[in-house]
């Protein structure tokens, strides 16, 4: 008798952390006690509020992104007024930085959004019905993915060049990057439905006279939260360093606008001059983009219903 | 097996029709095109804007536009007499623009026959152009892929069989530096310490240009090659080492690894010649998409360090809307991805005896 109570006396011990507990209120719990992840994510919305509070802090400091010096070139770090020095023109860094950020961020968050919300709505109806329209996605994403996604990139954007006759703007570049690059989700997405749409409380849901459509985005999509949450913070990584590279090439963000990739697009002629140039815009994509990897493996550890609290 | 291998080539075929269906529109989705791009400047007349479309066949409707590129037009088009005037034809009509005059006939052999056109930039063939720019390409992928390999995959089974410990903790960071790393970034960091400030390696370049003519074997230039396979391979090497980790673990974990231990084979032995051997295995269906990873990374990577590749060429033809070169530039980097795929399911289909071709 009071070994069989000291046995339950225990599980309920064992259980009372956890029970009761939806996956994603346990996911929070663990990402909580998560201090990588957390660190990650303050550092991204840190960058993020600097970026985005970009006129304000460069009017209290008196500088401006756009107000060209000749008498104040290549100013290195730590000058009077221009914390972060000057560049080629004598703009200064720091608030280029700080604009640059604005426009790197809001491209990368607005195309992986773009990018995502396609994924998952080709994934889930792909999965859901293959046959016909399962083939055609699959020969669509085999013929996207065997170009190699820059190239790809570099014919888009030659042709918005030649459309405007102008430099492509954020939302033209916005939507090449959303539109290509969509095929990682949709394959994760369909997997995922796959398995899902053979569970008993769909077959319910079928049994009940759901419309496909009803299963496919009440019953299906909240179940891919997870999935969809770890592809958004890779996603937007890797669109941060695709853009920056697109950048680079004086293919993506123009000039005067500045974007982290544009800024090092002259850089191998300043290594003599400002070593600073070359260094902090690199600097902040590598930091972003980290912190995003992290945050999305964090997510995946914290959701991954087999890892202990 | 020959009969999977056709299979294979086989099914390869909607896909590289999709690519130049793909290319082709994107293409034409420019306004004015190939034709404003050749006469671009102020005082071109229309008349000639309007020879120009007519010489390149822009009148003609999309798809047979399209069938021309693939395909080429001396068969749709040719002059049986040999006056230069066509006489005979099908697809296209003789005298497409109805001017009453019939077109010469048809000299392009498209796409598929390695004619990709004039250079409107060069006013050269584009093959010969691509000819003159693979060998770069080719040099840089392959050193970029064996060092890649070279290190990543003892890199991977050390942190396998010490999974937890202190070198698989530094090679996962490692990793995921590598990976977030923006490449032009790294190449333009190597170039200023190692070209700029320490000035031990060279800053860019395929041979130092006091050569002229042709470029001295590879072993005299070996310092060019040393940055960009170190950018190119870097975070190749982080992708083989994680992969050769996953693979590594899946093995250690098999019976045969057990009985080779139990029989008294030393931990060494056990892991190189039972693990690590198939672990390799599944690394074969890597080399496909790594393929696409070196020509990506190509275009920047030869942009930083001046390497006259195939990459870099086809990021100037973009910049100077050389339609044709970027054309080409592309469907070559798709086809060898595909063939690439291709090659690494026969290899993996070659070396595992499990795989079944049916």
């Amino acid at each position: 008798m009071a070994a069989q109570s000291a046995v339950t006396k225990l599980d309920l011990k064992q259980k009372s952390g956890t029970v009761g507990l939806s996956l994603t209120q346990l996911a929070l719990r663990r990402l909580r006690k998560d201090r990588l992840t957390i660190l990650a994510m303050t550092v991204v919305i840190i960058l993020a509020i600097l970026s985005f509070s970009a006129p304000l802090i460069t009017q209290a400091l008196g500088v401006s992104p756009t107000r060209t010096q000749t008498d104040k070139t290549f100013l290195p770090p730590g000058s009077p007024v221009h914390i972060l020095g000057t560049d080629d023109l004598g703009r200064d860094h720091l608030a280029r930085l700080l604009y640059a950020g604005q426009v790197s961020l809001r491209i990368a968050f607005l195309a992986a959004g773009l990018s995502l919300t396609i994924g998952v709505a080709l994934g889930i109806i792909t999965g859901f019905y293959g046959g016909i329209i399962d083939d055609i996605i699959n020969w669509l994403i085999a013929t996207l993915t065997s170009v190699p996604l820059l190239f790809l990139l570099l014919i888009i954007s030659s042709v918005l060049r030649s459309l405007s006759n102008a430099p492509p703007s954020d939302i033209s570049l916005i939507i090449a990057l959303g539109f290509l690059g969509w095929t990682g989700t949709t394959r994760i997405v369909r997997g995922e439905t796959l398995s899902l749409r053979e569970r008993e409380y769909i077959i319910s849901a079928r049994a009940i006279g759901a419309t496909p459509w009803r299963i496919m985005f009440t019953h299906i999509l909240p179940n891919l939260f997870s999935v969809i949450v770890i592809a958004l913070a890779i996603d937007i990584g890797s669109l941060i360093l695709t853009e920056a590279a697109l950048s680079f090439l004086g293919l993506g963000v123009m000039p005067p606008i500045p974007s982290w990739g544009n800024m090092l697009s002259n850089s191998q002629t300043f290594f003599t001059k400002g070593v600073h140039l070359v260094i902090f815009p690199g600097l902040l994509i590598f930091i972003t983009v980290l912190c995003l990897y992290v945050i999305g493996d964090g997510i995946r550890d914290a959701f991954d219903p087999t890892s202990r609290d | 097996m020959i009969k999977y291998i056709f299979r294979r080539l086989v099914q390869a075929i909607p896909t590289l029709f999709g690519i130049t269906v793909l290319s082709y529109l994107l293409m034409s989705a420019a306004p004015g095109g190939p034709a404003k791009a050749l006469t671009f400047s102020a005082n071109t007349t229309p008349q000639q804007i309007a020879r120009v479309e007519a010489e390149l066949g822009l009148n003609d409707p999309l798809p047979i536009q399209y069938l021309r590129w693939l395909l080429g037009d001396d068969w749709m088009r040719w002059d049986s007499d040999g006056d230069g005037i066509a006489d005979g034809a099908v697809i296209i009509p003789l005298d497409a623009d109805g001017d009453g005059i019939p077109e010469p006939p048809g000299n392009r052999r498209g796409i598929l026959r390695g004619d990709f056109g004039r250079s409107f930039f060069y006013r050269r063939p584009v093959a010969d152009m691509i000819g003159e720019r693979v060998a770069a390409t080719l040099e840089l992928g392959i050193s970029s892929l064996t060092f890649a390999l070279i290190f990543g995959i003892p890199i991977g089974i050390f942190a396998a069989v010490r999974k937890g410990g202190a070198f698989d903790n530094v090679t996962r960071v490692g990793a995921v530096i590598l990976n977030a790393i923006p490449n032009f970034w790294l190449g333009l960091i190597l170039i200023l310490i190692f070209g700029s400030w320490l000035r031990v390696l060279p800053m860019g370049g395929r041979a130092p240009s006091s050569i002229l003519s042709g470029y001295p074997p590879i072993y005299e230039r070996l310092e060019y090659l040393i940055l960009p396979t170190l950018v190119l391979g870097g975070s190749a090497v982080a992708i083989w080492s994680r992969f050769m980790r996953a693979s590594m673990l899946d093995v250690i974990n098999q019976d045969y690894m057990r009985t080779a231990k139990s029989k008294g084979l030393s931990n060494q032995m056990t892991w190189f010649r039972h693990g690590a051997r198939n672990a390799l295995i599944p690394l074969a269906t890597f080399l496909g998409p790594s393929i696409t990873g070196l020509l990506s990374g190509a275009a920047i990577t030869e942009t930083i360090f001046s390497w006259p590749g195939l990459g870099r060429f086809g990021v100037q033809a973009v910049t100077s809307q050389d339609y044709p070169v970027v054309m080409a530039v592309v469907i070559i980097a798709a086809v060898s991805t595909v063939l690439g795929f291709i090659l690494s399911d026969i290899l993996y289909a070659l070396i595992d005896p499990r795989i079944r071709f049916n």
